[in-house]
This record gives C-alpha cells, sequence and structure tokens, in this order.
C-alpha cells in the first residue's frame, strides 16, 4: 500500500484559474520525490492538497490509508500531525527563540490548553536538543530567530517538521531563497533524514540540477499536467525542454 | 522599418500617458479652487477677512489667556479632572482594544472561520469607524444624558471599530505565514492564536493601541465639553464664566498632559520593538 496516492485531482481557483487537472500518481514509503515544473504550473498546489491548506475541487488524495481529501476538521488535523512542512520563506515565528519554534512541532500532539501555554515535557524539551544537535543549531537554541541566517532559519524549519516526527515532509522549495552553499547543506539534511529517518519527502525544486543529482524519483509538471514520472536518469534533455515549455538555449541550465 | 514603426507607437503611447496624467493634474487643481470659491460665497465665508482677524485673536488671546492670582487656587480641580480624563481615556482604549483584538480575528484572512464571518465583520468594523466618536456622542447623550458613560461609549465604539480593521490588517499581514506553518503541523486554532499570531504582531498592536491612546486622550477632552465629564466640562465651565485665567490653566494643563502621553507612549514603543 501506498503512503500517497493521487486519484483524478483537479483544482480550480476562485471558479477560474485551472491550476491542476487530472493528477494522480502514488508515493511509497522512503522516497524522495522532486516536483519540477515552470511557475505557475501548480506544484505548491499539489503539496497544499496533502495537507490541506487547500481543497482539491476534484478527486481523492489518499494519505497513510485515509481519504485526506474528504476528512472532518479533526481528522485533517490528525493528518497534519505526520506531515511536515517546510516553506521557502521558512514561515517560522521571527520573534520567538529557536527552541520555542522547533517545539511547534509537537503542538499538535498536545491538548489545546498545555499547548496554547507553551507548556512541553522534558523529554520533548530533550528531543528538540537533539535535533538541534544533529542540525548544528545548538548555540542558536535561545536566539530570537529573526537573528539568523536564511540557511539557519530553514534548518530551523527543517528541525520543527522533524519534531513532528512525521511520515512525510513536503518541502516547498526548501533552497530558492539560499545561497548555494547553504542550498548544499539543506539538501544534504533532509537527505539523510530521508535515509536514515526513512521519513518520504516531497520536494517542488527550481533547479533541475538539484532535483536530478538527489531525487530518487522525478515528476514533471506542465500547466497542472503530469508529463513526467520516473526516475532521474530517464529524464531526457528533450523531457526537459518540454516540461518547461522552451527549446535548446533557453534554459539557465544550458549556460553551463 | 517595421520594428521603427511599432517603436514609435510604444513611444507615442508613453507620450500620451503623460499627456494625460499631467490634465488629471490641472482638472484637479482647479476643481479645488472652484470647489473653494463656491463654498465661500455659498457660507458668506471671508477667506482674507478670516485670516486678517488672526492676529488679533492672537492679541486677545495674549492679553486675556493669562493666568492670575484668582485661578491659581483652581489647580487641583484641574489637576483632578485631568486625570479622571486621562485615566478614562487609557482604560476605554485598552476594554475596546480587547475586544477588537478577538473581534479581528474572525476577520482575518488567515485565521476566519468561514468567508461569510469575515465580511460581516468588516462590515460591523466600518460600521462603527464610519461614524465619529463625536457624533457617536450626540446619539448617546440620548440614552444616558450627560454621565461619563456617554463619552466612555463614543470612544469605545470609534475606537473599537478603527482597531478592528487595523487588526485584521496588521494580523493578515505579519502572522500569515506562520499562521500557515502552525496550521499545518496539526495546531488547533486557539494554539495558532498564542503561539503564533499573539508574539509575531503583539508588538505591532501595541503600537497600534498607544497611539489610539494618544488620539483618544485629545477627543476626550473635546467630548467632555459634550458629556460634562472630566476636564472638556471644566474648559465648558470656565469658558461660559469668561474665567479667562482658568480656561488657559485648563489649556496649559491639557498640553502638558498631551506631551506625557507621547513621551511614555514612544518610550513603552522603543522598549517594545
Ligand atoms: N490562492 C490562490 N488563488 C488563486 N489562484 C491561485 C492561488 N494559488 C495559486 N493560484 C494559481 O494556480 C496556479 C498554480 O499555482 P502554484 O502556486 O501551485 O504554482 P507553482 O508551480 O507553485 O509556481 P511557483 O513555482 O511560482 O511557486 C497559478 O496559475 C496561480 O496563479
Ligand atoms: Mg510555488
Amino acid at each position: 500500500m501506498a503512503l500517497l496516492e493521487f486519484q483524478g485531482v483537479c483544482k480550480i481557483y476562485n471558479n477560474t484559474t485551472k491550476a491542476l487537472a487530472d493528477i494522480a500518481f502514488s508515493v511509497d514509503e522512503g522516497e524522495f520525490v522532486s516536483i519540477i515544473g515552470p511557475s505557475g504550473s501548480g506544484k505548491s498546489t499539489i503539496l497544499r492538497c496533502i495537507n490541506r491548506l487547500v481543497d482539491a475541487t476534484q478527486g481523492t488524495v489518499i494519505f497513510d490509508e485515509s481519504d485526506i481529501s474528504h476528512a472532518s476538521k479533526k481528522d485533517i488535523r490528525e493528518a497534519r500531525k505526520k506531515i511536515g512542512m517546510i516553506f521557502q520563506h521558512y514561515n517560522l515565528v521571527d520573534r520567538l527563540s529557536v527552541i520555542e519554534n522547533v517545539l511547534h512541532g509537537r503542538l499538535g500532539h498536545k491538548s489545546t490548553i498545555s499547548g496554547m501555554m507553551g507548556r512541553y515535557t522534558e523529554s520533548e524539551k530533550e528531543k528538540a536538543f537533539q535535533i538541534l544537535e544533529k542540525l548544528g543549531l545548538v548555540e542558536q537554541a535561545y536566539k530570537r530567530c529573526d537573528e539568523l541566517s536564511g540557511g539557519q532559519k530553514q534548518r530551523v524549519g527543517i528541525a520543527r517538521s522533524i519534531m513532528q516526527e512525521p511520515k512525510l515532509i513536503l518541502c516547498d522549495e526548501p533552497i530558492a531563497s539560499l545561497d548555494p552553499s547553504s542550498a548544499k547543506v539543506i539538501m544534504d539534511h533532509l537527505s539523510n533524514i530521508n535515509r536514515n529517518m526513512k521519513i518520504t519527502c516531497i520536494l517542488n525544486l527550481h533547479q533541475v540540477d538539484v532535483a536530478l543529482k538527489y531525487a530518487s524519483r522525478i515528476i514533471g509538471l506542465t500547466s497542472g499536467r503530469i508529463v513526467y514520472d520516473g526516475p532521474p536518469n530517464h529524464l531526457t534533455k528533450n523531457k526537459i525542454y518540454e516540461i518547461y515549455q522552451s527549446s535548446e538555449g533557453e534554459l539557465i541550465t544550458d549556460v553551463w | 522599418m517595421f520594428g521603427n514603426r511599432t517603436k514609435t507607437a510604444k513611444l507615442n503611447g508613453r507620450e500620451s500617458v503623460f499627456v494625460k496624467r499631467k490634465r488629471t493634474f490641472t482638472l484637479i487643481f482647479v476643481s479645488f479652487i472652484a470647489l473653494f470659491l463656491l463654498s465661500s460665497l455659498i457660507t458668506d465665508y471671508n477667506a482674507i477677512g478670516g485670516f486678517l482677524s488672526l492676529p488679533k485673536a492672537f492679541v486677545w488671546s495674549i492679553k486675556n489667556l493669562v493666568p492670575n492670582a484668582t485661578s491659581w487656587p483652581r489647580v487641583p480641580l484641574i489637576f483632578d479632572n485631568l486625570v479622571e480624563t486621562a485615566l478614562l481615556s487609557v482604560a476605554v482604549t485598552v476594554c475596546s482594544a480587547v475586544c477588537a483584538f478577538f473581534f479581528s480575528l474572525l476577520g482575518t484572512r488567515t485565521m476566519r472561520v468561514n468567508p461569510v464571518v469575515g465580511r460581516a465583520v468588516r462590515i460591523i468594523a466600518a460600521f462603527f469607524r464610519n461614524i465619529p466618536d463625536i457624533v457617536w456622542a450626540l446619539l448617546l447623550l440620548f440614552a444616558f444624558h450627560q454621565n461619563i458613560l456617554s463619552g466612555f461609549f463614543a470612544l469605545f465604539f470609534a475606537t473599537f471599530g478603527l482597531l478592528t480593521r487595523t487588526f485584521i490588517e496588521t494580523i493578515d499581514e505579519i502572522s500569515a505565514s506562520c499562521v500557515e506553518a502552525l496550521h499545518a503541523t496539526g495546531a488547533t486554532n486557539l494554539q495558532v492564536v498564542s503561539q503564533g499570531i499573539i508574539p509575531s504582531s503583539m508588538a505591532t498592536l501595541i503600537s497600534w493601541i498607544l497611539y489610539m491612546i494618544e488620539t483618544n486622550v485629545r477627543n476626550a477632552v473635546l467630548i467632555g465639553i459634550l458629556t460634562g465629564t472630566g476636564i472638556g466640562w471644566l474648559f465648558d465651565l470656565f469658558y461660559k464664566r469668561g474665567d479667562w485665567g482658568a480656561v488657559s490653566l485648563v489649556v496649559l494643563a491639557v498640553v502638558i498632559l498631551i506631551i506625557v502621553i507621547e513621551m511614555i507612549s514612544t518610550q513603552i514603543r522603543k522598549v517594545i520593538m
């Protein structure tokens, strides 16, 4: 049984903008999938349909053997607990400390009251520090997040999502705002998490070369439709041009 | 040749934008002048005469509006009423801000339960905001008569409308991204409010509340004249008696109060930002 399955998913925003058309694919546990495609092709929409930040207009999304696209509010929250998310702009609470942001990953697992008061158990705090240690952020633990660099903020984002002990991590352009060396650090961490902690990862990426290097599988998206789904080594140059609807010499990757 | 022609067309298009803008400015300017002349005509208002009388008023103020020996004993009374007005403004603003905060949560794009409620919240806020506090005071005079409650609710309603609207925009702007992330972890709405919205936007919200306290102190003086309470009432009293020395003391006291409040709020802003 696959961990995640899309069956004929369509998404139309405001009755006008068609973002996704008849998307079908499934992801097995342990995969490291990268979705590539031009701007506006619907990559973010796909990820957000999985944790219901966006509601699909049509079709079914099955996650961990339950139909999430028709779930109740409570069931959505249950599913979200098992799905971490990492954002391009980190989406941290900037005025809180690093450790508080990491502990936010536990909110879904706590009672409303203790979550509101920010009361965490000793073992949760210990775990948070272990994760920070792994990501090289222990010295920053008590710093406010707005004092961090972009690369450090993204590692806090990763820490928050691991804190959830998720089965799946969704990354919406995790390295789009980072310099090449911090980007590599982030990609290596994600790759490690995937391999060592057996957490399935789905990443939206703009950098085709990064996707080819790290992903075990590539999904190519063009105007809301899947035009490629397979291993990176089968992705030919021509296919890339088709995904980005351009011709030879028009892509930044052609520069090398 | 073909390319050239399109280039010229583009340039012309751009020029016409400038011409249009110039014409709009001229039009607006001329209409302002016309509007001014028309309204002066209708109200018999003599602009030049009005300005010419300013020096005279100034000289009169300097001669008469000086505290004299008989007005000094009024200082304790003035002080009591000044404190009453200041405390009322602070209390009103804080009460109103707390209500506005919870109400605005229903109107934010990030938190709102459904779009209909969000729209309703905005309409209600607009209703309270678009009626000026002076008008609220006049309306409430019918209900409470000359009573401190009329002033309290007048300020409360106007502040509530304005703060609700401002809070909605502040929260949507500052907290939207972390709210999204916290929802994605499976947090409940109440958790998102206390762990996301409050820490991320509270400093800006407090800054708005301080601003409202500053404005409300000024407005409370005016409203006090209508509702017969606080320092405004005292001003009215002395004014009608022609006790110019005391009137000037009241004005001085109000000015000092406003400066003090502004200084305090600047300090608080510095600390929380
Ligand atoms: N909240 C929204 N309301 C209306 N239309 C939207 C909304 N979000 C996305 N869209 C539209 O849906 C389409 C797909 O958007 P999406 O954000 O999924 O693309 P994307 O592949 O993530 O693009 P990018 O690479 O620029 O992030 C676009 O045409 C976009 O304009
Ligand atoms: Mg996107």
